[in-house]
This record gives structure tokens, C-alpha cells and sequence, in this order.
């Protein structure tokens, strides 16, 4: 009897001040759910600061690694149970999913007020992941559906003393293909490495093969190979293969470079081993904790043809979604609205060695990061083309080219297999 | 009451059966059911396809046989070369030598390491340009200089050198199987073979070798089960298939789920298959060691 009266009485008290702290607080608290383990301390002393200024508390939760948090995120739309503020890991296409669902806020209105002042601080490139066109593949209303933290690029690097070491000028580093070639030659009569990255995981082979077929054929006939429309076969094509054994033949490519994984890539660089590096802009961050005396400056892969401008790929980082039930989300698109001002980007960017994508703090960044954010202007990503290659054609196209730079299959071989395979599929497709 | 009992009984099996039924048969079910679907794994819409995607698989998917039989080779290393060393030193330890018990915990810390990280340590060893090159210091040591070689990066060694890596990994495993089946052969045997004038490859030939063939089973059908299934020393060791040359079925299935342009389904048929497989080899081996005993 006397247990049932404590509990009565606990249940009761905390009740009444459980609804008068409710209704003394009259400011709102804004949940954000993210997975970026290295920005967490950055975010936490901005929501500090965020919850100085307007007395709005912001609380973010940290849910690591990426694969678990991606999980709870997908589990919390299915239960209608989202956060205030999310983001969402993965391609355009789960970005859609989750709209589709009514998860995520339509910011196309805030975005646009006050003449496209929000809209117009990002790269457009950045914006570009969290933006559905008019009649878009994904049958999602335009809109802008997210808003971009920070971006990446991925480019080349080059480590300026070697270089020098080389007889090169480290301020001026190879623009054309020829010119990158020919340091091929100096780096092997020098006996140094010279271009390493993580080409084992094909992924980064099929970004700098890409890299190479919209500069060599221009964007439209890349898509046009992915639609069916041009063959793998196509001289242009055959072109892009042809680059990768020209590398090998140089002497450019570091020794073991089809083997080798992303972070011995890094290891490599930032000891000073290797030349030139193919990396996202994260290497920022991972050279600074592994040799914070390291030179080195980004370039754009140089260049192999004069017909089309290089492309690099990148565009926004990470995002957050604003959750279109919250009953926040005014406050939370005001919280977002100054987490990409320009002071708050660039104190992200100099606290994490992440690229803003407010592009008006490029003059308040590190000049390292700054480097790699004005490739921006080159970015592109499969994301935004709007259709997707098979993975099947992809894997193919990616241990093609690892043929090719072992000496064992020519570029011609190497186009005829993927386009069998592309045929297999778009035949698959059409019988769909 | 003998209903009360039947009913009692099944009672006692339910759980075990609702968890066998979750983790292992509806799981089952339902890839096989995918597999018989054209599906990216995010979209709503599933579009039926039958056996369309076996019949890829079977005849016009050619790394996925070059995945299977680079598995094959791998697994063939395995189950000579690894079983063979550990067995000899599950033999060796059986004997009453000096310091066998640190020579039991020695054998057995690969097998509790992450395939991971063994990776990683072995790319180290026997990397040229990352790594501390010692295979190939060792060899110039021993003056063989000649031998001294890119293990990792040449198509013809890679797929080796993976497999003895692999060996290395497994092999105890293998050894604490082999040991464990050993302490069960009664002393007196040998013994009385020692009286009747047997020496010790006479005692290993006719007294450990029959009574050792159900383990050597066990151990061998573990060995193709987990070689054929070998893929994170692969990713740890030459980060992907190599052009190919690396190629083994997980990795295979992992690569028709990536990209944005995912084939959930193919992936879910190649699963099946490879299941299929698998459950084949080791019913023959089975039925071959039931032959021989």
C-alpha cells in the first residue's frame, strides 16, 4: 500500500513539473540526427553558440558509424518518427524515396525569398544532389529538398617538392595530358613513385575514367553511352581506355597502383613517396594528421583534349533534410539558414577540413581547402546526370582499365567486353 | 494426457523453431524469392522476371565462373596445403614435446584475427612500394635475389599469394580440429602397436589415419566452406578483384548490388546459387568419405 502511494505521489510530481518546464520553455529544441563523427564537436560548439543567440536549444545526435546510421534513419521514416533535422545517406534515388513518403520539407520557398539570397550563397553544383528538376526520372515535384553542409571534390595532387626535385615548377604543375606524361619519364629516371590512389577499389578508376570522357566527348555523349545510344567502341571511348595505357607506358603510375587500397594511397602521399595523388578533398584532413608539413597544392586531372572542358566529380558533401512533420521546422530551416551563413561555414571548414558550401567563405578558408572548393566550378557527379549505369557494366568498365594498365588486355579489348555487357543489359532492360 | 504430453513437447521445441524459422528459412525464402526478381533493393516496384536471372547467371555471366573457379583454386590450396601443416602440427603438439601448450596458443591467434587486419598486415609484408617489402628481403637474404618479386601486383602470383595468405589465416582452424581429434585415440593403441614392433609411420598410417577420416571430414568440408566464401583478406590484401583475377563469388554478389544502378535481384540469384554450390561439393565430399570409411 505504501509502495503504491510513493509511486502515485513520484508519478504525480513529476507530471506537474514535467508540464510546467513545458510550459515555462516556450523555445523550442531542435533535434538533428547525423553520422559525421569527425564534425560532431564542430556542430555541438555551434548549437552552443546558436542556443546563445536565440535561446533555441539545438541538440545534435551523433549516430555512428555511417551503415548503422543509415539503418536508423530508414528505420525512423518507416515509423514516422523522424528527427527535426535529418540527412540521408545514400544516392538521389533514396533522396526521392524519402520525399515521395512526405519525410522532407520542400525549401524551395525559403531558398528563393529575399530574391535567392539562401540559394545563391552555395555552390550551384552543391545545391545540384538536393534538387529535383522539372519532369525529373524520380517523378518528384521540382523542388530543392535539402540543404548542403559542405562539399567535396575529388582532383589531383602534387607534392611541390618533388616536383621541384624534378626540374618542375612547383607553382605550375602539368595542365595537359602530354606535359603529365612527360613528368612520367623524369619521376621513373628519378626512381620515384608517381601518381598512387586507391585504384584495388574500382570506384576511383571509373571517377578518373569519366573525368577523361567528358573532357574527350563532352557530357551529353557520356550520357548517350549510358542511355544505349553510343557504343563503348566508339573511337572516343577507345580514346579514354587509351589514356590509362599511355599512363602505364610513361612511367607515371605508381608500381602496384591496381592493387592498391585508398589509405596506402594517402600513407604514400603524405610521406612524401609518391608524386601526384588522385583524392576526394577529406585528403585535407588525412594528410594534415599524418604530415602537417606536407606541400602540396590540387590540380584538375590535365587535360587530353581541347574539345570540352575538364570535369571533376564532387558537389555536396553532406546534407540535412528538414522533416516536413516537424513541428519545428520553421525554426529548423532558421537554424539550417545560419549554419550555412558564411562565419559559420568557414569556422566548419577550418574546425574539420571540410570544403563550406557557402561559396562566399572561400576568402575566410585555409588556402588548401580553398584550392580544392574553386574546382567546384569543374564538378559534376552520377548523381545529378539523372540516369545511372548498371553495375554490372560499371564493374567491367573498371577492371577493364585495371587490364589495360597490367599490360594484359588492349583499350580496343577492353571496349568490346564492356559493350558486350552493356548489350547483355540493355537487352535485360528491353525485355523489362 | 498423451495429448497434454504431445502438446508439452512441442512446447519445449517452439522457441527454437520460431528462432530457426526467423533467422534461417524465411531469410532463406524470401532471397529466393528476390531472385526470381528484377529489383535495385529501394523501389517499390519488383518486376517479376522467373528464372531469367539464373539463366544469366549459369550461361552468360562469365566472371561470375571465373569468380568461382579463382574460389576453387584458392579453397583447392586450402584443403591440401593448409590441412596438410595443420595436421603435422596437430600431430606434433600431441606428443609429449617441450612448451606444446605455447605452441597450441601461437597456432591458434591467426584464426582470432580480423581477415581485415590480416590483410592489411600481409599487404605490408609483402608489398613493395607500401610496405616493409620483407618477403622479398627475406629472399635477397637467403640469396636468392632472383626470386625477389611484385607478388600483389602480377596477375600471375597474386591469386597464390592470396591463397597462402589465406592458409596462413586458416590453418588454425584446422589445427585445433585435428588436435581435438587426436586426444580422443585411446594411448593403449599405439601402445600395443609399439609391443607388436610398429614404428611411428606404421602407427600413423594404420591407426591415426582410419580413426582420424570423420574428422578430416569435418575439417575439410569447413575448409571449402570457408574458402569458397573468402572476400575480406581479398579486399584487405589487393583492395577489390584485380581485374579479374580476384575475382571470388561474395565479391561477385557485392558488385551486382553497387553503384546507383543496383541488381538486387542478380545478386539475390548469385546468392542462391552459390548456396547451391556449396551444399553440393559438400554433400560429394560427404558421400566420399562414407565410401572410404
Amino acid at each position: 500500500m505504501l509502495l503504491r502511494k510513493v509511486f502515485v505521489a513520484v508519478f504525480l510530481l513529476f507530471s506537474v513539473f514535467g508540464c510546467s518546464a513545458q510550459l515555462l520553455d516556450s523555445k523550442p529544441t531542435i533535434s538533428i540526427w547525423h553520422w559525421m563523427t569527425d564534425r560532431d564537436p564542430a556542430f555541438q560548439e555551434l548549437a552552443k553558440k546558436y542556443e546563445t543567440l536565440t535561446g533555441i536549444k539545438i541538440n545534435f545526435e551523433l549516430y555512428a558509424p555511417s551503415d548503422v546510421y543509415k539503418q536508423k534513419v530508414r528505420a525512423a521514416a518507416q515509423g514516422v518518427n523522424l528527427p527535426d533535422v535529418f540527412g540521408i545517406l545514400g544516392e538521389k534515388s533514396d533522396l526521392a524515396s524519402f520525399v515521395k513518403a512526405g519525410h522532407v520539407l520542400d525549401l524551395t520557398a525559403n531558398m528563393e525569398a529575399n530574391n535567392n539570397s539562401w540559394k545563391n550563397s552555395f555552390f550551384s553544383k552543391a545545391l545540384a544532389v538536393n534538387e529535383f528538376g522539372p519532369q525529373n526520372s524520380y517523378g518528384i515535384n521540382q523542388g530543392i529538398f535539402g540543404v548542403p553542409v559542405d562539399i567535396m571534390t575529388i582532383q589531383m595532387v602534387y607534392n611541390k617538392k618533388l616536383l621541384a626535385q624534378l626540374g618542375l615548377n612547383p607553382d605550375r604543375p602539368p595542365k595537359t595530358l602530354p606535359e603529365f606524361l612527360d613528368a612520367g619519364a623524369k619521376i621513373q629516371a628519378a626512381g620515384m613513385q608517381g601518381l598512387v590512389s586507391g585504384w584495388g577499389e574500382l570506384w576511383m578508376i571509373d571517377c578518373l575514367a569519366n573525368n577523361y570522357a567528358f573532357n574527350i566527348m563532352g557530357k551529353d555523349k557520356v550520357l548517350a553511352t549510358i542511355k544505349g545510344e553510343v557504343a563503348y567502341t566508339d573511337p572516343d571511348w577507345i580514346r579514354v581506355f587509351a589514356i590509362f595505357k599511355q599512363m602505364k607506358d610513361s612511367g607515371i603510375l605508381a608500381q602496384g597502383l591496381v592493387t592498391m587500397i585508398n589509405k596506402s594511397a594517402e600513407q604514400l602521399f603524405a610521406n612524401e613517396k609518391a608524386v601526384f595523388a588522385f583524392n576526394g578533398s577529406w585528403c585535407v584532413n588525412v594528410y594534415k594528421g599524418m604530415n602537417v608539413n606536407l606541400e602540396y597544392g590540387a590540380m584538375l586531372p590535365p587535360e587530353a583534349s581541347e574539345r570540352f572542358p575538364m570535369a571533376i566529380w564532387g558537389g555536396a558533401g553532406s546534407s540535412f533534410m528538414v522533416n516536413a512533420r516537424s513541428k519545428h521546422k520553421e525554426e529548423a530551416v532558421k537554424f539550417l539558414t545560419w549554419l550555412t551563413d558564411e562565419d559559420q561555414q568557414a569556422y566548419l571548414a577550418s574546425a574539420t577540413n571540410n570544403l563550406p558550401a557557402n561559396r562566399n567563405s572561400l576568402s575566410k578558408i585555409p588556402e588548401k581547402l580553398a584550392q580544392f572548393a574553386r574546382g567546384m566550378d569543374y564538378a559534376t557527379h552520377p548523381n545529378v546526370w539523372g540516369v545511372s549505369e548498371s553495375s554490372l557494366v560499371v564493374d567491367a568498365f573498371g577492371q577493364g582499365i585495371q587490364s589495360i594498365i597490367i599490360g594484359e588486355k588492349t583499350p580496343e579489348q577492353v571496349a568490346a567486353e564492356v559493350q558486350k555487357i552493356k548489350e547483355r543489359e540493355l537487352a535485360r532492360q528491353r525485355a523489362r | 494426457m498423451k495429448i497434454r504430453d504431445t502438446l508439452e513437447n512441442y512446447v519445449f521445441v517452439l522457441p527454437a523453431v520460431v528462432i530457426f524459422s526467423i533467422f534461417y528459412i524465411i531469410p532463406f525464402i524470401w532471397v529466393f524469392q528476390l531472385g526470381l526478381f528484377e529489383w535495385d533493393g529501394i523501389s517499390f516496384t519488383k518486376v517479376f522476371v522467373g528464372l531469367a536471372n539464373y539463366k544469366e547467371i549459369f550461361f552468360l555471366d562469365h566472371s561470375w565462373w571465373q569468380s568461382i573457379w579463382n574460389a576453387g583454386y584458392i579453397t583447392l590450396i586450402a584443403l591440401t596445403f593448409q590441412n596438410i601443416l595443420a595436421f603435422m602440427l596437430a600431430w606434433a603438439c600431441d606428443r609429449e614435446i617441450r612448451l606444446k601448450n605455447f605452441y597450441r596458443v601461437i597456432f591458434f591467434i591467426p584464426p582470432v584475427l580480423s581477415e581485415v587486419v590480416v590483410g592489411m598486415v600481409w599487404r605490408f609484408i609483402i608489398n613493395d612500394v607500401e610496405g616493409a617489402n620483407m618477403i622479398n628481403r627475406m629472399l635477397a637474404g637467403a640469396g636468392f635475389p632472383n626470386l625477389m618479386h611484385h607478388w600483389l601486383s602480377d596477375p600471375k602470383t597474386v591469386l597464390t599469394t592470396v591463397a597462402i595468405v589465406h592458409c596462413w589465416k586458416g590453418f588454425g582452424w584446422g589445427f585445433l580440429i585435428f588436435l581435438a581429434g587426436l586426444q580422443t585415440i585411446p594411448h593403449q593403441i599405439y601402445e600395443s602397436a609399439r609391443v607388436d614392433g610398429a614404428n611411428a609411420w606404421q602407427s600413423l598410417k594404420k591407426i591415426t589415419f582410419p580413426l582420424m577420416i570423420p574428422v578430416m571430414v569435418l575439417v575439410g568440408i569447413l575448409t571449402v566452406l570457408g574458402s569458397m566464401q573468402a572476400f575480406a583478406l581479398i579486399l584487405g590484401l589487393v583492395g577489390g578483384e584485380f581485374a579479374g583475377h580476384t575475382s571470388v563469388p561474395v565479391l561477385r554478389i557485392l558488385a551486382a548490388m553497387r553503384s546507383s544502378s543496383p541488381r538486387f535481384g542478380y545478386a539475390c540469384a548469385q546468392g542462391i546459387s552459390f548456396g547451391m554450390i556449396l551444399v553440393v561439393i559438400s554433400f560429394i565430399q560427404y558421400r566420399f568419405s562414407r565410401k572410404g570409411q
